[in-house]
């Protein structure tokens, strides 16, 4: 099966100019990191309604926030969006946003239980109401159907006393979407929990290099399964600096941080190591350092290389990014079991 | 420098807000012109509207726990409604002047994560964002939230009053680039209506979005609102005032009133009439015939509760019983008679024919009565038209609505200036 790209937009200077550009040129998703800019849900939101086929992914963190808000945050960026919304999950370690709470900064392991349990609420909240709870039933004057509404009842449990409850149910109905696509990094993953492979939608995946990213992606889907048995997609994750404008990229470009692999090139090249990578990975997320220049690349060359190796899958607008993923519209979990009692 | 009350000048003009509720027993859904209260369509058909009729501000309220009506949740109105800042945010990228005023909770909220959102809105949208400041104390609503419910009604305010003062020190510092807004920051709205609320916004709002919106009321709530304002040091046109509003318009003030009837009777159908009596009875009443009289058996509660909203929240149940019986029984009312009148008597529509009611909004500008209306339509997404297409014309005429936006932020619609913490 074909893969899927994504990009992300760190760049916020031109928004919406940024967007189009992506969507343009082909791209299944954008990533709209967390930082210290514009905030990432508004960003995605606002990007909705501006585009009409690419997923719009943005970073939420779970540690420091509440969980009613974040789904119903996510759910509304679905409206706005008409089913085209994601979550890549964040498991903040930054100090400054835990004393901006009063908590003390999360260790591993309660960053960890934290992403879990934020999931779990947001998954719950998102099915609170069943498809059909607006009713509307003039002859008995209900609007809703209390029936068709539940309670999250959702209690997350740190241990030594720690943990909290959420009780739904949501304050908006259930997203176009059912459930939008979590994606999760790899290492917030476990087969070990708490946050299981089969929970997310998808993991991103990184490494020191292309070559030990190609090696980690064999592991992972070794170990979770391929999609048709249920595993989450595979994202690998590689930074890029290309030559552009007829300049060779800058191979001492720091702005890209970290320490993940990278690709450093033309934009011909790029298209091979994609294409290498996705025999392995069910998709790439692409880090440009900067847009601007490197957009046009990847949107005049590495793209319509990829495509005409038939390696990218198709894109459509009115899709959602359950439907980019391959994903069917979930059955609402509430919904099951009123068919089981049946 | 200190002023006094007889620094205040009316403006000479009137400006429109709408505010898109989401939850409530006013908007009508029982028609098949009633369209959905999440789909993005809604959202934008409104705001495009409020926008062509030169709107200072679209609102939208938040929601922290789906209403409940006798240990369930509430059927009967429309409920479901979108986080106010993602929504606003996707409505900044399809309007372009309109202002977009987000209601948000000091309790369920953290400052400094809720001052950077809005800064972020403020940016996104070019210095279009307001803040819609409300305070909740009960442990009901905390069920939603990992904080739970934890403050004393009577904290409310100093807590709120602290959270204000924090998001004003963070935006002064430039937390998210606010400093980079063309506003300098969110606007600022408060809705409450006691005297710690009218206190707290004479020290901290922009806007004080009221509940008076009936002239003589409008007149007191004013004066008094100038008094407040002038003894928090600030000159008494710095707290502009916008009236919650309904508006019930025909071509004829006839069909007008026809039209109020018909109206009325989507909003409170039978099933409404019983529920409302229920919230105060504290029990079901579902054996009562709606067209009967008033129940004769007493309620089993003696304060109501919170779970049917705020403006349900500690009437004095049995008190209330006694009254109403007598003054259904004195008037000859049904249960939904009364159920009509009372709401209506809560209620702050202008009902008339388009020109009745431009002479009458005119009597307001004329005096400085409010700065403007903030409408709440009983009809999504099309509730706005006839105020656009015909009431908004006819204040045109008269001089005493804009013609154009004045410039591109919010502030400037409202004709605020610089605000005093930046300035």
């Amino acid at each position: 099966m074909s893969g899927f790209l994504i990009l992300d937009t760190d760049d916020a200077k031109d928004l919406k100019h940024l967007t189009l550009a992506a969507e343009s040129a082909g791209f299944h998703g954008l990533v709209f990191p967390a930082g210290e800019g514009l905030d990432p849900v508004q960003r995605a939101a606002f990007a909705g309604p501006q585009t009409h086929a690419i997923a719009l992914i943005p970073e939420v963190d779970t540690v420091y926030t509440e969980p009613f808000h974040v789904a119903t945050q996510l759910a509304t960026l679905d409206y706005a969006s008409r089913g085209r919304g994601g979550w890549l999950v964040v498991a903040s370690d930054d100090a400054r946003a835990a004393a901006a709470v009063g908590r003390p900064a999360a260790d591993e392991r309660r960053r960890r239980l934290e992403a879990a349990a934020s999931v779990e609420a947001n998954r719950r909240l998102w099915d609170s109401w069943e498809d059909d709870a607006v009713i509307k039933d003039v002859a008995s004057g209900r609007y809703l159907d209390a029936d068709r509404l539940h309670y999250a009842d959702f209690r997350a449990d740190f241990g030594d006393g720690e943990g909290y409850s959420v009780k739904g149910p949501s304050i908006i109905p259930r997203p176009p979407q059912g459930q939008l696509p979590v994606l999760a990094p790899s290492a917030l993953v476990s087969l070990d929990g708490p946050l299981w492979p089969e929970e997310v939608d998808a993991v991103l995946v990184s490494a020191s290099s292309v070559d030990v990213l190609r090696a980690e992606l064999g592991r992972l889907r070794e170990a979770y399964g391929f999609r048709q048995d249920g595993g989450p997609a595979l994202v690998a994750e590689l930074s890029v600096a290309l030559d552009a404008r007829g300049l060779p990229a800058s191979t001492t470009d720091t702005a890209l941080g970290g320490d993940g692999a990278r690709f450093t090139g033309s934009a011909e090249a790029l298209a091979g190591v994609v294409a290498h990578l996705l025999e392995l990975a069910d998709g790439v997320r692409l880090r440009a350092s900067s847009l601007v220049t490197e957009l046009p690349e990847l949107a005049a060359v590495t793209l319509p290389l990829l495509r005409e190796r038939g390696v990218l899958r198709p894109l459509r607008a009115g899709n959602t990014f359950r439907d980019i993923l391959g994903l069917g519209r979930p059955a609402n979990r509430h919904t099951l079991t009123a068919g089981a009692r049946a | 420098m200190t002023y006094s009350s007889s620094d205040f000048r009316p403006s000479g003009r009137i400006q429109f807000g709408v505010f898109f509720q989401g939850v409530n027993s006013g908007t009508v859904w029982k028609i098949p012109e009633a369209g959905s209260q999440t789909d993005f369509e809604s959202f934008r058909r409104l705001a495009q509207t409020a926008e062509r009729g030169l709107f200072a501000a679209f609102f939208l309220g938040e929601g922290l726990r789906l209403r409940e009506h006798l240990g369930r949740v509430h059927e009967l109105d429309v409920a479901g409604r979108p986080d106010a800042q993602t929504m606003l945010a996707a409505l900044a990228g399809v309007t372009e002047k309109i202002g977009l005023v987000a209601t948000q909770n000091t309790t369920y909220n953290d400052a400094a994560d809720l001052a950077r959102r809005l800064a972020s809105l403020d940016r996104l949208s070019g210095g279009r964002a307001a803040w819609n400041i409300v305070t909740t104390d009960n442990a009901w609503t905390g069920e939603n939230f990992r904080r739970g419910g934890y403050l004393d009604h009577a904290e409310r305010y100093t807590h709120a009053e602290a959270f204000v003062q924090l998001a004003k020190e963070l935006w002064r510092g430039g937390v998210a680039g606010s400093a980079a807004s063309p506003q300098q920051r969110p606007v600022l709205f408060q809705a409450g209506d006691s005297p710690e609320g009218r206190d707290f916004a004479a020290r901290q709002a922009d806007v004080i979005f009221s509940a008076h919106p009936k002239l003589e009321a409008a007149r007191a709530f004013r004066a008094d609102l100038i008094d407040r304002t002038v003894a928090a040091g600030r000159h008494p046109n710095e707290l502009l005032i916008f009236p919650a509003s309904e508006f019930i318009l025909a071509p004829t003030d006839a069909e007008a009133r026809e039209k109020k009837e018909w109206l009325r009777s989507l909003q409170i159908g039978p099933q409404q009439a019983i529920a409302f009596l229920e919230q105060f009875w504290g029990r079901s009443l579902a054996e009562y015939d709606p067209d009967g009289p008033l129940p004769e058996i007493d309620p089993v509660v003696e304060e109501t509760s919170e779970t049917r909203g705020s403006g349900f929240h500690g009437a004095k149940a049995r008190q209330l019983a006694d009254q109403w019986r007598a003054e259904a029984k004195d008037k000859g009312q049904s249960i939904r008679q009364f159920v009509a009148g009372q709401s209506a008597r809560r209620d702050a529509s202008f009902v008339g024919s388009y020109q009745a009611v431009a002479d009458h909004l005119a009597e307001y500008a004329r005096d400085g009565v409010v700065d403007g209306f903030n409408i709440s339509p009983w009809l999504i997404p099309t509730g706005l038209d006839e105020v656009v297409n015909h009431l908004v014309p006819a204040l045109q005429e008269r001089g005493v609505y804009p013609t154009e936006y004045r410039g591109g932020t919010l502030r400037e619609h409202l004709g605020l200036g610089v605000p005093a913490e930046v300035g």
